[in-house]
């Protein structure tokens, strides 16, 4: 069995959040970058765990990303893996960055690919979708659940007010997210096997970049809290009716 | 070159996500100077005709039962080509669960950009560009789509449903559909309860609760107020509330018109899921709770002396004391 691992790079979940150039560009000054922890915590972790069951698993991660992404695909091999690809481009297209990805695919010939249910910094949820686009492959989005048997999986899909469970035939594309595994902490052996690990550097395939941001927001500051005695709740429900309209 | 509306369903009815698509794919058309179509891929018992509100003046529907679960290849192949049947050059999805699992597909197959989690309608003045939330609700980003065919999908909860009069046609589309590769086993919906994307109004508990057994009173407030519940992640984690009902940067992400958050400390990762919501609200025995800084509206005091009251007075308010 092959399996592949998307892994994206993203600021630290309290990263200050702010733009420069006009607002054209995320200010990078002073950001800690992390694994996006969807891709981490649950995709990785899970990929993890199916080769521990089976030793003769393959287990790659991709980044779509430029040099600078390499500190974080170490860190993700600490955690497990045999091999990483890093495709040597840099982009905000989610197109592009699944068409990257399933290039490397079609001539790995993976039975199972994962990625994160989003990044926290683009919230697109996009890239496994394209991917098993243009792989033909089915795609279960949302997962928080992924037992495997033989070449069928069980999947259990997020909707609203709570799950379905859906069962389909390898190869699939999957996106993962909470209880789809737990979070690991990478120990030492894994941090000094990383270093040797391949990390392959893959040069990328003509693809038109199909959307450009054009520039940045934040969202205006909130007017202050108004706050009502712990000894009057009918004033906060009055200003829920009358004030706020939300009752 | 039309706008085409993806019409989600469950259950034999239309989600209240659908409705803010349409609205907002209608009032795109207006904008672009063309017209608004709907697709529905499957069967409901819910009338089509009067979907016309919307000001859709059409609704596609491929009618074929084994579209009522979603397969998202086969989904994706439908919808590509209902779009080109339709002449569609712009896409609608709401950002829901089925959403992700299909808008992206669709902009693969058709070569079309996407922009997901879009938050207004795009300014189309000499371009086409699409305002989305980034960094988890903290920012947004203008997304400028260059491809011939675009797909928005839309953040639910983020634009006003307004229905007015009128009446759309119904067409049946020929449109072959493949056998799914992905099988529904089951369906585990918890009943009676708000689905929490869909939801109005969210009540959500943190650790200040203390311990499962004391959830009873947030419950009460929540059925009060037909509210869907939440909770912060430690107590996901700590197994006092379900999984699904976790928010924030790693759980769920709403836009409510109205959250409570009780007995919540208001953490940074906490609020990435929630501060799209319209008005909040937050009890919290600490004056000095973060949250503060990011509600509408408080009260400093301990939750099991304030929620009950809370529901009395809502009681009140609603005449069912
Ligand atoms: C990478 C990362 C991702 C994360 N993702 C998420 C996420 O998605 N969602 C999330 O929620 N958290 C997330 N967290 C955790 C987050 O940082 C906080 O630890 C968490 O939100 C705290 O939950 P809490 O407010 O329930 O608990 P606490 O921080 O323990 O706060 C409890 C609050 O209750 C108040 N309180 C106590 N007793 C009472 C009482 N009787 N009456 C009134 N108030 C009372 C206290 O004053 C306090 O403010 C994440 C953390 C990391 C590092």
């Amino acid at each position: 069995m092959k399996i592949l691992v998307c892994i994206s790079k993203t600021p630290d979940t309290t990263s200050k959040i702010a733009f420069k150039d006009n607002n054209s560009k995320f200010d990078e000054a002073g950001v800690q970058w992390i694994i996006n922890p969807y891709d981490e915590w649950y995709a990785l972790v899970r990929a993890i765990e199916l080769k521990e069951k089976d030793a003769s698993a393959v287990l790659h991660l991709i980044t779509v990303g430029g040099a600078d992404v390499e500190p974080i695909i170490r860190k993700a091999l600490a955690l497990g893996g045999d091999e990483a690809i890093r495709v040597n481009a840099q982009s905000d297209d989610r197109y592009f960055i699944a068409a990257q990805i399933a290039e490397v695919a079609k001539q790995g010939g993976y039975d199972l690919i994962f990625t994160g249910k989003e990044t926290i910094d683009f919230n697109s949820s996009s890239v496994g979708g394209a991917v098993a686009e243009l792989l033909d492959m089915p795609y279960i989005s949302l997962a928080t659940k992924f037992e495997l048997n033989g070449t069928t999986a069980t999947v259990n899909r997020e909707i609203e007010g709570g799950e379905e469970v859906n069962e389909v035939s390898l190869p699939v594309v999957i996106s993962c997210q909470k209880g789809v595994a737990e979070q690991r902490i990478p120990n030492m052996r894994g941090i000094m096997a990383a270093r040797t690990k391949p990390l392959k550097v893959v040069e990328p395939a003509a693809v038109d970049q199909l959307t450009s941001v054009v520039s940045y927001e934040t969202p205006p500051p909130k007017a202050g809290v108004k706050l009502v005695p712990a000894d009057n709740v009918a004033e906060l429900v009055r200003l829920l009716h009358e004030e706020a309209k939300a009752i | 070159m039309s706008v085409l509306i993806f019409i989600d369903h469950s259950e034999g009815h239309i989600k209240k996500s659908s409705f803010e698509a349409l609205t907002y794919g209608a009032d795109l058309a207006k904008q672009l100077g063309t017209s608004a179509e709907g697709l529905l891929l499957g069967t409901v018992n819910d009338d089509l005709a009067a979907l016309g509100k919307y000001g859709v003046t059409k609704i596609n529907q491929v009618n074929n039962e084994s579209l009522n679960n979603l397969d998202a290849q086969v989904y994706a192949k439908a919808i590509g080509e209902a779009a080109t049947q339709t002449g569609a050059k712009v896409i609608v999805f709401s950002h829901n669960q089925n959403g992700r699992a299909v808008a992206a597909r669709v902009g693969a197959r058709l070569k079309a950009g996407v922009v997901t989690g879009a938050v207004a309608l795009p300014k189309t003045d000499g371009g086409f560009v699409v305002k989305k939330s980034v960094f988890s609700a903290k920012a947004f980003a203008n997304v400028s789509i260059n491809s011939d065919i675009k797909v928005i999908s839309l953040n639910p909860n983020s634009y006003k449903i307004t229905a007015g009069e009128g009446s759309a046609a119904i067409n049946q589309l020929n449109i072959t559909v493949d056998a799914p590769k992905v099988k529904v086993v089951s369906v585990n919906k918890v009943k009676g309860e708000v689905p929490l994307t869909e939801a109005e109004i969210v009540v959500s508990g943190g650790r200040g609760f203390k311990g499962p057994e004391n959830w009873g009173i947030l419950e009460d407030l929540a059925k009060t107020l037909h509210a869907a519940t939440a909770c912060s992640r430690p107590v996901a984690d700590a197994h006092w509330r379900p999984h699904h009902e976790h928010v924030g940067q790693t759980g769920i992400q709403i836009a409510p018109n109205l959250y409570f958050a009780l007995g919540i400390s208001g953490a940074i990762q906490h609020l990435a899921g929630v501060n799209r919501s319209k008005v909040i609200v937050v009890v919290n025995k600490d004056p000095e709770a973060p949250f503060f800084k990011a509600a509408d509206y408080g009260i400093v005091g301990d939750v099991f002396e304030i929620v009950p009251k809370l529901t009395e007075e809502i009681k009140k308010l609603k005449g069912i004391a």
